[in-house]
């Protein structure tokens, strides 16, 4: 296979437990049966394989990477393999000491995530206290000179303080601001009619975050992340499947994207039983949705088949039924009405977050 | 201005956060930081190499003419600013003006 499939980047889920219960957690719904994570030796090796097959970036994410006890030892191999190395967290549990240590083991960067600008509703929809600590874990990783992402997913409830995050970033000298809608997919679809924006609320962010943009342009990157439900276009998810992302979840499955395991009919493999190159290059679950092949009508004939890749595989399943099938977001999409009925209850008075807990819940 | 005392200089230098690194798939440079990555051309990786500080861009052009004798000073000229500006505008480089 040539480089237009090569893993640039190796998301590595560490583990699933966090101390914290968003509603929008892209956690699997059923994390709590996700017991057996690997273990320190196994995702050394991972790191080897990754990088032997052309990985250059690593996530280091969870839910909370910070919970892992080995998490300096995952570091010190990934630093020895030169691998650009992101810490994405929420900052909690962590003290400046670890923190430097991990800086020192080759540590690169640092994405801390808020849930708002105001720490009483930071703070609710984290359901924990968390909004001052995370604020300090910001101030130590400029203090030792690590850039900092700062990332807020956008909801309805929140998506009004976009000035106010980037007053916030600019205050803690963010590296990058991610201001990013929320995928409605795993616990934010069953959250939607609570999350989705409204139309106008979406257009007012976008145009502050695009001044902000400009504004700041060669200090800080500000990105904004349109949801999928207001963009002309679907995305092209993970850069297509299979190309770009390689991601290993907890238990070491080995993935195009975090939640295609969610994905009926594909079969994905163990990295303690099948190498990372073979498991890329050759099974079946990374090379049902590559190329061209497999498309359906209309993406088979349409001009921007390469652009967006057919769009989100999980998406087109979870509100079609059809893994296969043009994502809705797509006008073409001959079930484009499922994403304008969404916009239309977008306008409802919204309902209460159904909180995540560590309980295995019963999808309604 | 460069001023060898206080360690002050007059270049452009990449900023800490970015990394280059060999790619041994394409033999080309990788640029990297925080989820990101430029793969760079032999000319581009030349430049990167030498936005340390210690050079100006004008020394930065001058070095590169010297390596592509081919190319006019007027076009390599223009080629290291536009690409340093690319850098500018990334966030990736300070000292640059």
């Amino acid at each position: 296979m040539n480089d237009e499939c090569r893993p640039y980047t190796l998301i590595a889920e560490l583990t699933y437990r966090c101390p914290l219960r968003c509603p929008y957690c892209s956690n699997p719904l059923d994390h709590a049966r996700h017991e057996n994570e690997l273990d320190s030796g196994a995702w050394c090796r991972v790191f080897r394989e990754a990088e032997a097959l052309g990985v250059v970036q690593l996530n280091l994410t969870g839910g909370e990477p910070l919970l892992r006890d080995d998490l300096e030892v995952l570091i010190e191999q990934a630093g020895r393999l030169e691998l650009y190395m992101n810490l994405i967290t929420g900052g909690i549990p962590l003290t400046f000491e670890r923190l430097a240590r991990c800086k020192a083991l080759g540590l690169r960067s640092v994405q801390v995530s808020i849930q708002s600008a105001r720490p009483a509703e930071s703070d609710r929809i984290a359901g924990a206290p968390s909004f001052h600590r995370k604020l300090e874990v910001m101030q130590w990783v400029t203090a030792l000179g690590l850039p900092l992402t700062l990332n807020v997913v956008l909801h309805r409830d929140n998506i009004e303080e976009v000035p106010d995050l980037i007053a916030l970033a600019e205050r803690v000298s963010a590296d990058r601001l991610e201001l990013a809608n929320t995928q409605y997919l795993g616990w934010a679809l069953k959250n939607r009619a609570a999350l989705l924006p409204a139309r106008e609320q979406i257009e007012r962010a976008r145009t502050v975050a695009a001044d902000a943009k400009a504004r700041l342009r060669g200090t800080m990157d500000v990105l904004f992340v349109t949801p999928d439900y207001y963009s002309p276009y679907p995305k092209s998810c993970m850069d297509g499947w299979g190309r770009r992302f390689l991601v290993v979840n907890p238990e070491g499955l080995a993935l195009p994207c975090h939640l295609a395991h969610g994905l009926p009919g594909l079969r994905f493999d163990n990295v303690a039983r099948r190498s990372l190159a073979d498991i890329w290059h050759h099974s079946d679950g990374f090379n049902r949705f590559r190329g061209e092949e497999w498309l359906p009508d209309p993406c088979r004939t349409c001009d921007r088949r390469r652009a967006d890749f057919g769009g989100c595989r999980c998406q087109a399943f979870h509100l079609t039924g059809d893994a296969g099938a043009t994502d809705p977001v797509c006008p073409l999409s001959s079930d484009h009405g499922l994403i304008e009925a969404a916009r239309v209850q977008a306008a409802e008075r919204p309902v209460s977050f159904e909180y995540r807990t560590g309980r295995s819940v019963v999808q309604s | 201005m460069s001023n060898g005392t206080t360690g002050v200089t007059a270049g452009p230098r990449l900023r800490s956060k970015v990394r280059l690194r060999f790619d041994r798939r394409t033999g080309r440079t990788l640029l990297l930081y925080p989820e990101r990555g430029l793969e760079l051309n032999d000319s581009a990786a030349e430049i990167a190499r030498l936005c340390t500080g210690e050079w100006t861009i004008d020394d930065i052009a001058r070095q590169l003419a010297r390596t592509h004798a081919e190319v006019s000073p007027v076009e390599i000229d223009r080629a290291v600013r536009e690409f340093l500006r690319s850098l500018a505008d990334r966030g990736l480089l300070e000292g640059h003006r």
